[in-house]
């Protein structure tokens, strides 16, 4: 699966050819640095080991600043392994997004959703809560309802969805049409919307 | 931020409309297809407001039609505007109109700016 590590720019809206307006999300995608190759011999996989954005050298262990002495490049921020990557490669190469995406393709996007700390079911899990403010209800109007029987089974069923820590996940979006490319910026315009916030680390593979 | 105003200056139209303002009397020229037909539809009225930056950037015409206030929002990039016209100037004291929605009849009207026309 190719793939490049970019981060998230913001949103905006742009005519298609059709005369559309698309909602649109910008991704400054790469350049990225291959850290390592993982072969069949060595690994028993083939990868490629991708890092992006710099990072301080005071900020990174020993280990990490030698991991990427090999490939003759600074410390990056975030690294990671995109499995069997179809372009050949060797390690210190610079992959640009032109390389790996074109206009047209259908990419999916990883990132890590906006936290929106303790929130109850309504949000978090989508139930209806109860919808009468009246015939007796009080203050009852965002509640979960029964959360099991009596006596027996005596407990409440592991995963029963309850209020709780909301956002903060990696969310993956399926199939987002490649709108543009800006190869001398590194941006690309995907359709729709991404999780995260701007300017977090969205992986995008294809 | 940057690379956003970036993408808006690429892929700017330069269709050259004309600059307007709010309290202005404009006709926006529209392509409408209805199918494989294509026309053009004349939207005749006032600038209430312009609002946005680069290429969200809008503007609102409001008029009447058989007593009805009709208001459409158009972007300032749609590729369907093929051409704006404008008609009067008008004298307003405010970016945003939305007073003009309470009134109707001839408290409606907007006050044309005149302006001297330069002599020979």
């Amino acid at each position: 699966m190719n793939g490049l590590i970019g981060k998230k720019i913001g949103m905006t809206s742009v005519f298609d050819d059709a005369g559309k307006y698309v909602a649109c999300t910008v991704i400054e995608a790469g350049p990225c640095v291959v850290t390592q190759v993982r072969t069949e011999e060595a690994d028993g996989y083939t990868a490629l080991q991708l890092g992006y954005g710099e990072a301080k050298t005071k900020n990174t262990s020993q280990a990490l600043q030698g991991h990427f002495q090999k490939a003759k490049t600074g410390p990056k921020r975030k690294v990671v392994e995109f499995r069997d990557f179809d372009i050949e490669k060797s390690i210190g190469d610079v992959i640009k997004v032109e390389e790996v995406f074109e206009e047209g393709d259908y990419v999916n996007a990883v990132g890590t959703s906006k936290g929106k700390g303790f929130q109850g079911v309504v949000k978090r899990h989508g139930f209806a809560g109860v919808n009468d403010a009246t015939h007796g209800q009080h203050n009852r109007q965002r509640a979960p309802g029964s959360i099991g029987a009596a006596s027996y089974p005596a407990r409440v069923f592991k995963g029963m969805r309850m209020a709780g820590r909301t956002g903060g996940k990696r969310v993956k979006i399926n199939n987002l049409e490649v709108v543009k490319i800006f190869p001398e910026k590194n941006l690309i315009l995907v359709k729709g919307a991404v999780p995260g916030h701007k300017g977090a680390f969205v992986i995008l593979e294809k | 931020m940057d690379a956003i105003n970036y993408i808006h200056e690429e892929l700017k139209s330069n269709k050259g409309l004309p600059t307007f303002h709010p309290g202005d009397n404009i006709e926006v020229g529209y392509r409408i297809i209805e199918g494989d037909k294509e026309r053009i539809q004349k939207f005749r009225g006032d600038v209430l407001q312009i609002k946005g930056e680069g290429a969200t950037k809008t503007f609102t015409v409001r008029k009447m039609s058989n007593g009805v206030g009709v208001e459409r929002i158009f972007p300032f990039s749609s590729p369907n505007i093929t051409e704006i016209k404008i008609l009067k100037k008008g004298k307003v004291r405010r970016a945003r109109l939305f007073y003009l929605r309470d009134r109707v009849g001839k408290k409606a009207r907007i006050k044309e700016k005149r302006t001297l026309r330069p002599t020979k």
